[in-house]
């Protein structure tokens, strides 16, 4: 499928990036296993593909077709992940809602599930920028939206992630969560 | 700017991707708002504790095992067995080369060659892959040599020779301070077509270790050289004859 030049240099530039494929799978998919086998996939579409990757960003030209693979995926196994506007009801893979949410054993937990119940274009885009700190042009590429729209979605993620991990006060009250981090650190 | 355009607006000054002028009448806004001020503390503890909670979940070695397995097996698929054949040719006669080599040169290697010398050439190879990855390449950005040079001012003990040498096909693209053996040096980044050129520059015997002249490593070209009391290494993908044009470049 490649020539050795080629293979060396896919290994030198596109195999980095394997922990960002496996993370974005990840939290696509809120799942490991799923997760793993996706990336699996999406790395030898990238080896087949690699004579025709320009030698622009290759995170996120990983990035992008990661990120197909996984709505190919969630079309064919889940498509109900595609549509869900925000996930009130118990759901798999794990049974999160706000009130398990809320009461998760841990800040991290806490934080997981809470991220897990946003609808999947929300996530992706704060995977990207808090997990991954692609900047917005990074995500506009890889998500294939405008700037303006990566900034008004990240907005209305972060916004409905604060009012997941504080169901019933208002903003200003979110302060346990943070103040238990803070005091970690 | 009301508050209905400030709640997104929020988000790109958090990330700093505003503009300076957006940027500027958004903080003209927080001025008087005393709800986004609040909301953008909200968003800064929130950031903070994703960060805090290490959310990132790194690749699972079995992803990278199956995934080579895969590519591999898809390789061998693509010939006969032929190829299979010549390949036990190759490494066999390269396995006899290498017990020939050791047996005739490792007494004669290990008198003329310092141990640091491997160890000094396996961090310029790092130092080149890593300033390949997106972000890591410049720390001043310029084609002007006249940008570049002072930069380095105030930040290294020594001034490295820094020269535009476009007119060459060699344009200067940058430079960076890089780390080699705990030691901070000067590197020029060039370019050559769509390739990157690394030039490391350090004075005359700061790094304890002289580099092989010239050699080729995972699929990088090195030569080094020395002038004008200074060292250079200059590393790429380009071929060796692009690089020994830059070389002498840098001598002149």
């Amino acid at each position: 499928m490649l020539e050795a030049e080629d293979r060396e240099r896919f290994e030198r530039v596109v195999m980095p990036h394997q922990d960002a494929a496996f993370n974005l799978a990840r939290w696509l998919l809120r799942n490991r296993t799923d997760a793993e086998d996706v990336t699996q996939e999406a790395l030898v579409r990238a080896y087949r593909f690699f004579t025709g990757f320009n030698g622009g960003d290759a995170r996120a030209w990983l990035l992008q077709i990661v990120r197909n693979a996984c709505y190919t995926w969630m079309e064919k196994n889940r498509a109900v992940d595609l549509t869900t506007e925000f996930d009130e009801r118990v759901h798999q893979p794990g049974t999160t809602t706000p009130e398990t949410a809320a009461v998760a054993a841990n800040e991290r937990e806490r934080l997981m599930k809470a991220l897990e119940l946003l609808p999947v274009r929300s996530r992706e885009v704060i995977v990207l920028r808090e997990l991954e700190g692609c900047s917005y042009k990074e995500i506009a590429s890889i998500a294939a939206m405008p700037i303006g729209t990566v900034m008004s979605t990240l907005a209305r993620a972060r916004e409905r992630l604060l009012e997941i991990l504080q169901p019933e006060s208002g903003r200003v009250a979110m302060t346990p969560l943070v103040k238990g981090v803070r005091r970690e650190l | 700017m009301n508050c209905e355009n400030s709640r997104t607006l929020l988000h790109g000054y958090l990330d700093g991707e505003l503009d300076a002028m957006r940027a500027q009448e958004f903080e003209q806004h927080l001025e008087n708002c005393s709800q986004c001020i609040a909301q953008l503390e909200e968003q800064e503890k929130l950031r903070g504790a994703l960060q805090a909670a290490q959310l990132y979940e790194r690749a699972p070695e079995s992803l990278t095992r199956k995934f080579r397995r895969q590519i591999a097996r898809a390789e061998s698929d693509r010939g006969w067995q032929w190829p299979r054949i010549w390949q036990w040719a190759a490494v066999s006669a390269a396995m006899l080369l290498v017990v020939a080599m050791t047996s005739l040169g490792v007494q004669r290697f290990l008198a003329t060659r310092a141990p640091g010398q491997q160890a000094l050439l396996a961090e310029v190879i790092d130092a080149h892959v890593r300033s390949l990855q997106p972000g890591h390449l410049t720390d001043v950005i310029s084609t002007d040599q006249h940008t570049v040079k002072p930069w380095f001012d105030g930040k290294l003990d020594y001034i490295p020779p820094v020269r535009d040498l476009a007119e060459s096909g060699f344009p200067l693209v940058g430079g960076r301070l890089d780390v080699l053996n705990g030691r901070s040096v000067a590197v020029l980044v060039y370019a050559r077509r769509k390739h990157l050129i690394n030039v490391f520059v350090w004075p005359e015997g700061k790094q304890n270790a002289e580099l092989p002249t010239a050699g080729s490593r995972n699929g990088f070209q090195w030569i080094y050289s020395s002038t004008h009391g200074m060292e250079f290494c200059a590393i790429s993908d380009v071929s060796a004859a692009d690089l020994h044009s830059l070389t002498e470049l840098l001598q002149e």
